[in-house]
């Protein structure tokens, strides 16, 4: 039950993108065509997958029996570029294709606020009780970024073949979009188990 | 020190506004204006931040090699928001309460970054600090409008305390929500757009009428007045 409590939360109720406001820049950045969208997407669900292990490991195992719980962001900022050049090297060299698809989406990935927004939360909050929930949390958070981002591309693909006030080309008007969207979401902030 | 540098540096928060220009920083952008105190208290700690990293960056440029900048360039800022984070929390529990999540998460914020990738790293240590300082402000002053105008909106009233304050009336509270967040910042951001062609326009009209007095006063300089 909890972890379907955290499964809905993560996707819908408290989406990364339209409650949380994390990984704007990314979303931003990547959401005008939809198969960049999809390619970004299933590259975020799976680094912060690994991530959230990770790091959830490293603060339960290392870091607490320490004593320096305050190292903890120097600590996963390092251990999310690390993984994310790992990551990124091996594709290159056993699996061209899936690097060719992901490549250029990688080092996005190490300023995308969420990896890091979401690894400091599981240690954190109090609905995360051990590794498996903050591997699921993570994992479902990138689902989340992947619909939010799915939406809005659909979204800027037609509206680059509308007729948009100046001052609105751009960024303010995918924005605006990005709020209409939010405000669709507020929908599911009632959902709770 | 050159003087047209020192006051092009000084004046790059608002030239290059991170928000409305540079569009970097969403995420705190949206997520921390929900009234003035938060949005100024999240502006330092961000002002705070790039000073911090920009000096020691600009101070360490010569002995970090070309290969290993970007490691290095995350340990300096992942640290020195360590010890902001730390005296947040000391001095100022009530407003570590209000950032929450968001004080850690200023080593991701891409002005950071790109502050120190495009100017700390090749400029010396007092246009760095300097940049830091105008920089931060720039963020500060339009996360404050942004704050300022949201908070008008949903209850009617500004706060001057970093702590919870009890609410007497509501107006339009959907403008406390991200929704809010989105929307304000895209109206604001058309605005800053329609202002900033607005004044590019009446400059170049008042260059071309100059240029037309000059060109009919000497014709035998028109050439020449146009190449200056």
């Amino acid at each position: 039950m909890a972890i379907i409590a955290i499964i809905v939360a993560a996707v819908l109720s408290n989406n990364v993108v339209f409650s949380q406001t994390l990984g704007i820049c990314p979303y931003m950045g990547v959401s005008k065509k939809t198969n960049t969208a999809v390619g970004m997407g299933i590259a975020v669900i799976f680094v912060m997958a690994i991530t959230s292990l990770l790091t959830y490991a490293l603060y339960a195992w290392v870091l607490v029996p320490l004593g320096i719980e305050f190292l903890k962001t120097i600590v996963f900022i390092f251990v999310i570029a690390a993984f994310v050049q790992l990551v990124e090297m091996s594709l290159k060299k056993f699996l061209p294709t899936l690097y060719n698809a992901l490549g250029i989406y990688l080092p996005l990935i190490t300023t995308n606020c969420c990896v890091l927004g979401i690894a400091i939360v599981n240690v954190t909050s109090a609905d995360i009780h051990n590794i498996f929930e903050a591997f699921i949390n993570g994992a479902f958070i990138g689902v989340g970024f992947l619909l939010a981002l799915v939406l809005m591309s659909g979204v800027r693909e037609r509206i680059v073949k509308n007729d948009v006030p100046a001052p609105f080309k751009g960024f303010p008007i995918a924005l605006l979009s990005a709020g209409i969207i939010a405000m669709a979401f507020l929908a599911f902030s009632g959902i709770a188990f | 020190m050159d003087n047209n540098k020192l006051k092009s540096t000084a004046l790059g928060g608002i030239a290059h506004n991170p928000t409305f220009v540079l569009v970097l920083g969403m995420c705190p952008t949206i997520a921390m204006s929900t009234s003035l105190m938060s949005s100024l208290g999240m502006g330092l700690a961000t002002t705070a931040v790039l000073i911090l990293t920009n000096t020691l960056i600009s101070l360490c440029r010569k002995l970090i090699s070309d290969k290993v900048r970007i490691p290095c360039y995350i340990l300096i800022i992942a640290t020195m928001v360590t010890i902001v984070d730390m005296a947040i929390n000391r001095f100022l529990p009530d407003l570590y309460q209000v950032l929450g999540l968001f004080i850690p998460l200023i080593v991701v914020n891409c002005i950071i970054f790109a502050r120190a990738e495009s100017f700390a790293s090749s400029n010396k240590v007092g246009y760095a600090a300097l940049d830091g300082l105008s920089m931060g402000l720039g963020f500060t002053l339009s996360l404050s409008i942004l704050g300022l105008i949201r908070e008008l909106l949903s209850y009617g009233n500004v706060a001057f305390t970093f702590g919870a304050t009890e609410r007497v009336r509501e107006i339009l509270p959907v403008f406390q929500k991200p929704v809010g967040g989105f929307i304000m910042l895209a109206v604001l951001m058309a605005a800053f757009n329609a202002i900033y062609k607005a004044v590019k326009r009446t400059a170049i009209d008042r260059q071309n009428e100059l240029m037309q007095t000059a060109t009919n006063a000497r014709p035998e300089n028109a050439n020449k007045g146009v190449g200056a």
